[in-house]
């Protein structure tokens, strides 16, 4: 079994995850709480990795950032290494491909919070940064939840991008879906089996968990 | 139309300083009415649904913005109408929901703590303590949000806006998500809490019950104008014209003070008169002999006699001798307007008004049976 790739897997997963929250948070805030007439392009493009086959995300990812784009050519000054088929690259590409995942939920929870408590708050005297914590993400605890496991469970299972930026490097860059993907392709079945039935009980326990916490949890369904 | 009105405001609150001066104009709204801001006193603006009332209170709070018009607190402006506004967070105005607005997700002393952020831990815990105190509440320390009853919901919801010391109160339709008994006993105690808080409120209601209890000055609001200003027996006494009549009932509305109790039936002492009501429904609180209410007499339930006329006896009745002050044609009918120790209005026929040949100044005796006098308690004996 390809362990090293399942620990190159679940660090990224969760790299991805606490990064995204950090950025989904406050940008599903502004989505859901300012209607400006160019919020629509916005929302248009955090979804855009829904539709967009992951080969053509990871072509404009890694023409980004490949040395040849001032991005990278600034990253390559700076820190004397490169972007494209390093793990910071596949992170940077894990981060817009799961884009979506992180910010619909939160969307839809946001979007079921009573305005009236909103108000509440404002009228009490907190801005909106208060607001968001105290009013805004507490009651949207359902939708954080399922944002944070989407996010890890498509990054985990992300292959296009993967082999489009990151390429095969094991201990770098070489994640479960590739190390299956090299298996057959070398007829080791044997090892495809194992690794594959690794990460099947791994998914099913984690969405298992997921959705009994919330049904524990009441009211907020995970899929509002 | 454009209607102006004259703010009814006492004298020596007329400096800006002392005022809360709105203009609000937004969509249907477009009314003018000033909130004096001295030594507390409760405002209702008063209306049926619809009229703009609760957009009028949501620009105060800075909820919503002005469309043109102003609202200038104590001389500061908060909204100039063209888009510069102080924001909601800055204004210090307390804002009770129609609904509560509680947060589900805290218990209830986190609820009142809400807005006290910028407050010490203990100073915090006593503050909250002493709101919910204050309102009645301190028996739902401890619990959650869903744990409440609609009027315990409602102290709470008081508590939170109360607690930090606004300038200013803005309550919207404050009892009306309760039930009827409920919504009876707490809005004695309401105008109670009002009174002792000190604080300056205005009050959005289309009750008359509400408004005859809590106001110190109701303003009347038809179709997003400002129609009536004025103390609760001038609006209701004597409305200003045929839409505000409608609205408020045509209704004697004069305060009395309950001079004995005897099971159902309660004497009121009206100036120098007395008044036997006969409560039919079981009231919520029982009147003590001390209470001030307030004496509502539908004018159609006053019936006019001639002296020496009237037999007695026959159900319990209040003959009231009166004198004639004045006679409108109202359509079909004719409002009497009657000085009884106190202006009595009655609603007669034509052909009533013919036969017993009655003229402004004719001595009449006014009848109203007990059942139709109707008490509403502004302030309970201590």
């Amino acid at each position: 079994m390809d362990w090293q790739s399942i620990g190159v897997s679940l660090r990224l997963a969760l790299a991805t995850t606490a990064i995204l929250i950090v950025i989904a948070v406050p940008l599903a805030a502004w989505l859901t709480f300012t209607r400006r007439r160019w919020t629509v392009l916005l929302e248009a493009v955090v979804a855009l990795p829904l539709v967009l086959p992951p080969t053509v995300l990871g072509y404009y990812v890694l023409v980004t950032l490949g040395t040849r784009s001032p991005l990278g050519r600034w990253w390559q000054e700076t820190t004397g290494g490169t972007l494209a088929f390093t793990f910071t690259g596949l992170l940077v590409a894990s981060v817009l491909y799961s884009l979506p995942f992180a910010v619909q939920p939160l969307l839809a929870a946001f979007a079921g919070v009573d305005r009236r408590l909103l108000e509440a708050s404002e009228v009490l005297g907190r801005g909106r940064a208060g607001t968001l914590l105290r009013v805004v993400l507490p009651l949207s605890r359902a939708g954080l939840a399922t944002a944070c496991v989407l996010t890890f469970a498509h990054t985990v299972g992300e292959f296009g991008v993967v082999l489009m930026v990151g390429g095969n490097i094991p201990g770098e860059t070489r994640t479960v879906s590739i190390s299956v993907y090299d298996s057959v392709q070398a007829f080791d079945y044997a090892s495809a089996g194992r690794t594959s039935a690794v990460l099947l009980v791994f998914s099913l326990v984690v969405l298992t968990l997921t959705y009994a916490l919330q049904r524990r949890g009441g009211r907020q369904r995970m899929w509002a | 139309m454009r209607r102006t009105v004259r703010p009814v405001v006492p004298a020596a609150a007329s400096a800006a300083n002392d005022l809360l001066d709105v203009h609000v104009r937004r969509h249907v709204v477009d009314a003018r009415l000033a909130v004096p801001l001295a030594g507390g006193g409760v405002t209702v603006l008063f209306g049926p649904s619809g009229a703009g009332k609760t957009t009028i209170l949501r620009c105060i709070a800075g909820l919503d913005r002005t469309e043109g018009g102003h609202i200038t607190m104590a001389g500061t402006n908060w909204d100039d109408g063209a888009g510069s506004s102080v924001p909601a967070r800055h204004r210090r105005v307390g804002y009770l929901f129609q609904d509560h607005a509680l947060f589900p997700h805290l218990g209830v002393e986190a609820n009142v703590a809400f807005g006290l952020h910028r407050v010490g831990a203990s100073e915090r815990n006593e503050r909250v303590r002493a709101a919910l105190a204050a309102v009645g509440a301190a028996e739902c320390t401890g619990r959650t949000v869903d744990e409440l009853s609609g009027g315990e919901a409602q102290r709470v919801a008081l508590a939170r806006a109360l607690v930090t010391e606004p300038r200013l109160l803005l309550l919207d339709e404050p009892l009306s998500a309760l039930d009827a008994p409920t919504r009876a006993r707490l809005r004695t105690d309401l105008r109670r809490m009002l009174e002792l808080s000190g604080i300056p409120a205005l009050i959005v209601t289309h009750d008359r019950s509400e408004a005859l209890v809590l106001a110190d000055r109701v303003v009347v609001l038809i179709d997003g104008t400002v129609r009536q200003v004025g103390s609760p027996e001038e609006v209701f006494d004597r409305p200003a014209d045929p839409d505000v009549a409608r609205i408020v009932g045509i209704e004697t509305a004069t305060p009395g003070v309950v001079s004995h109790v005897d099971d159902d039936l309660i004497q009121v002492d009206v100036g120098t008169r007395q008044l036997t009501a006969l409560t039919l429904e079981q009231p919520v609180e029982p009147h003590n002999v001390g209470d001030q209410v307030l004496v509502c007499v539908r004018a159609q339930d006053v019936a006019i006699e001639l002296p020496g006329a009237a037999g007695g006896g026959r159900s319990p009745r209040n003959q009231l001798p009166a004198e004639i002050t004045s006679i409108t044609t109202d359509g079909a009918l004719v409002r009497v307007e009657l000085d009884a120790g106190f202006a009595l209005t009655a609603y007669i026929t034509r052909p009533a008004l013919a036969e017993l040949e009655l003229d402004v100044g004719s001595r009449v005796v006014a009848s109203v049976k007990s059942p139709a006098v109707h008490l509403i308690t502004r302030r309970r004996a201590e």
